[in-house]
């Protein structure tokens, strides 16, 4: 009798699970990432890549607001390179006399939003915001596999799907259709370090370089977790050495 | 050997004359406490709770140094701890994982009392602080979640406080005031990170009161009897030295969550600002809300769902007269125990159907599971408890069960 209820509650937690697997979308692409497991970093060439698909591509119309010039530094870049990178950008400043003017950014000033707003923002893509970056792969299931898969989602339309105006067809997308246009094919950026900008490669860039923008502290994680584990393992071990000992003279009594 | 007393000894009698602060905790948590013998590890998880608070508390503080809360500023401003606060992002992933983990060591703490009949006279009004400690948590718990501003938190508190529209009259005015406004916005984000800092200090008096109540009896033990004094030991050095090995390994599970998937039990939705105007597909609350969730949406009335929903929780205040067995431990209650562990399943059920659309097999299993959650409470427990042969019990803790004559 006892079994029989058991087994009856086993058949309904499993019928529960079978019904989790039944709903899910096209699997997304999936890629050994460096900063992947436990002892995960960064491969700071490959941000550096990174952050050239950004400025030559992205920028145009995606904010990267909680990333300051000054953190690129974690990138492999010199305080000097930093200096001149920010120079590139022009920043609305008021002089000392009162007036409206432009000053050249420093290494403390944030990646600029393309747009003066959100209204303009939409007006010029349709009406689809393009949402900021430095969260991005925090803010989607899948992480930088969800960006990497995105990238390289874009294909024609099935037949008989009724494309929105201006909307294209992504098979990663939640719903398919998105705003924006195919950004990444073979050879669209020119690399600095020669590697050889293939679709793939281009999209695995951006992603680690936004994964990086999401979570700078990862590589200081891992670390500092390295040393917490063997702390706390150490601890346990003498805690339970202590407690044998302890309660062993129980059983002399 | 000197007769003479050190210099430390006359100051600490002097101390101990005037606030015996000493000997107040030796006899609550140290050598003056008997403790059974038997205790098993379960009887770990009070003071990881405890462990949990503190550290709660503590990570607590030092967020609310760098947090703003105002609703055009408090996603940067966590932002800005996880990116320039030194350190900051240990805080944090400590505070968000470790309301998980607070969870999950009280519900197993309470099932620990479920199956070994710690609810049963002499221990009610322990009981009822616990459950005090359980409520007070959530309320905590739930305006933590939404101080980061994020598109969970705003819509996860729309929708909960939403559910006070339900009583019948004062529930929109009552909804009104909770926000402090005509929805979910500053005002709301406001109150809810005062209560949410005072809270948990409410939280460590009941706890107080929790102990207190606890050293009235003593601790209950796996057998559920009676301890004599001969089967009694010093809670320290022998519980203190096996609660810190509890603590340590329990610290493995903790930090290795903290150090290498501290978002793992978050929803990637709440990385995404607040924005009234766009309601997430679907929308959950945490984890450790989702069987209560599953209960609210089991019942197709709002109202009904909604006493549904804390009637589970307040239905415990009352399981020490729910429960008619005399026998505390479910070792001794071979039917008991079974029920006792489909139970368990049922909250797990519970739990996976919480975080589904409420439509087709997972509504289905809600309200089966629904049923039972209060058919365990409401039925089985007083019907048992006259219809149950328990096995024979020890006569104490030291001397074994005898083998009924055959
Ligand atoms: C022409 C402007 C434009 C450019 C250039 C552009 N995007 Fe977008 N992006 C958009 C718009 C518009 C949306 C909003 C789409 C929507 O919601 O339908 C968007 C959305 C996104 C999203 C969010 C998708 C989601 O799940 O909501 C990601 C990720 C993204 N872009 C990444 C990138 C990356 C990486 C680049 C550079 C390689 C890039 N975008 C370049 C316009 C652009
Ligand atoms: C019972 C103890 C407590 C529980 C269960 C609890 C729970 C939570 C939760 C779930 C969050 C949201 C985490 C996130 O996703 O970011 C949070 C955030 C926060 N809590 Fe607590 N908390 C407790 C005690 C405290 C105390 C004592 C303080 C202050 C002294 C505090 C200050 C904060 C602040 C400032 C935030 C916002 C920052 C953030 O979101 O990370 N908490 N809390």
């Amino acid at each position: 009798m006892k079994k029989i209820v058991l087994a009856a509650a086993a058949a309904f937690t499993l019928t529960s699970t079978a019904a989790l697997a039944a709903e899910a979308g096209p699997e997304l692409l999936k890629r050994q990432w460096t900063f992947d497991g436990a002892t995960g970093k960064f491969d700071k060439l490959q941000l550096q890549r990174g952050l050239q698909v950004y400025r030559e591509v992205c920028a145009s119309c995606h904010s990267l607001k909680y990333v300051a010039f000054r953190n690129l530094t974690a990138l492999g870049y010199s305080e000097d390179q930093v200096k001149a990178l920010a120079a590139e950008y022009e920043f609305k400043a008021i002089d000392e006399e009162g007036s409206d003017v432009t000053r050249k950014g420093t290494p403390a000033d944030h990646f600029p939003n393309p747009y003066p707003n959100d209204n303009f923002a939409r007006a010029s893509n349709n009406g689809a915001l393009p949402p900021d970056l430095s969260l991005m792969t925090k803010a989607r299931v899948g992480g930088p596999n969800y960006v990497y898969s995105l990238m390289q989602g874009y294909e024609d339309p099935p037949p008989g799907t009724e494309l929105l105006a201006g909307m294209n067809y992504n098979k990663y997308f939640p719903g398919h259709q998105i705003g924006m246009p195919k950004q990444i094919s073979d050879d669209q950026v020119t690399y600095a370090d020669g590697t050889k900008a293939s679709a793939e490669q281009i999209s695995a860039d951006i992603s680690a370089f936004l994964h990086w923008a999401a979570e700078p502290k990862l590589e200081a994680r891992h670390a500092t977790g390295f040393r917490v584990m063997i702390y706390v393992l150490i601890f346990t071990i003498l805690a339970y050495l202590l407690k044998r000992k302890i309660w062993a003279r129980l059983e002399k009594k | 050997m000197s007769t003479e007393k050190s210099v430390w000894r006359r100051a600490y009698e002097w101390h101990e004359q005037r606030l015996p602060i000493v000997s107040f905790l030796d006899h609550s948590i140290g050598t003056k406490y008997p403790a059974p013998k038997n205790l098993n590890y379960f009887w770990n998880f009070g003071s990881l709770a405890l462990f949990m608070l503190a550290v709660m508390i503590l990570t607590g503080i030092f967020l609310a140094m760098n947090y703003t809360a105002h609703k055009d500023m408090a996603f940067d401003s966590v932002e800005r701890i996880m990116r320039d606060v030194n350190f900051g992002w240990l805080i944090r992933y400590m505070h968000a994982n470790g309301a998980s983990f607070f969870f999950i060591v009280v519900y197993v703490h309470i099932f620990r009392g479920l199956y070994y009949g710690s609810y049963k006279a002499p221990r009610e009004v322990l009981w009822w602080i616990g459950i005090l400690i359980f409520l007070a948590m959530m309320a905590t718990a739930f305006m933590g979640y939404v101080l980061p501003w994020g598109q969970m938190s705003f819509w996860g508190a729309t929708v909960i406080t939403n559910l006070f529209s339900a009583i019948p009259v004062i529930g929109d005015p009552i909804v009104t005031f909770l926000w402090g406004g005509f929805s979910v916005d500053n005002p709301t984000l406001n109150r809810f990170f005062s209560l949410h800092y005072l809270l948990p200090f409410v939280i460590a008096a009941l706890v107080f009161l929790h102990i207190w109540a606890l050293h009235i009896p003593g601790s209950n033990n796996p057998l559920g009897i009676e301890a004599a004094p001969a089967d009694k030991i010093p809670f320290h050095p022998y519980y203190t030295s096996k609660d810190a090995f509890g603590l340590g390994f329990f610290m493995l599970f903790y930090f290795a969550v903290v150090f290498w998937a501290p978002n793992a039990m978050g929803h990637p939705d709440n990385y995404i600002p607040a924005n009234p105007l766009v309601t997430p597909p679907h929308i959950v609350p945490e984890w450790y809300f989702l069987p209560f969730y599953a209960i609210l949406r089991a019942i197709p009335d709002k109202l009904l769902g909604v006493v549904a929903m804390f009637g589970a929780i307040l239905v415990l205040f009352v399981i020490p007269w729910l429960d008619t067995s005399r026998v505390r431990s479910a070792s001794f209650r071979p039917w008991f125990r079974v029920f006792f562990w489909l139970f368990v399943i049922n909250a797990v059920v519970l739990t996976w159907c919480g975080a589904q659309l409420p439509e087709g097999l997972p509504l289905i299993q809600g309200r089966i599971a629904t049923i039972y959650y209060f058919v365990f409470f409401l039925v089985i427990m007083p019907v048992l408890g006259w219809i149950e042969t328990p096995k024979p019990l020890p006569a104490s803790i030291s001397t074994p069960v005898l083998k009924p004559a055959e």
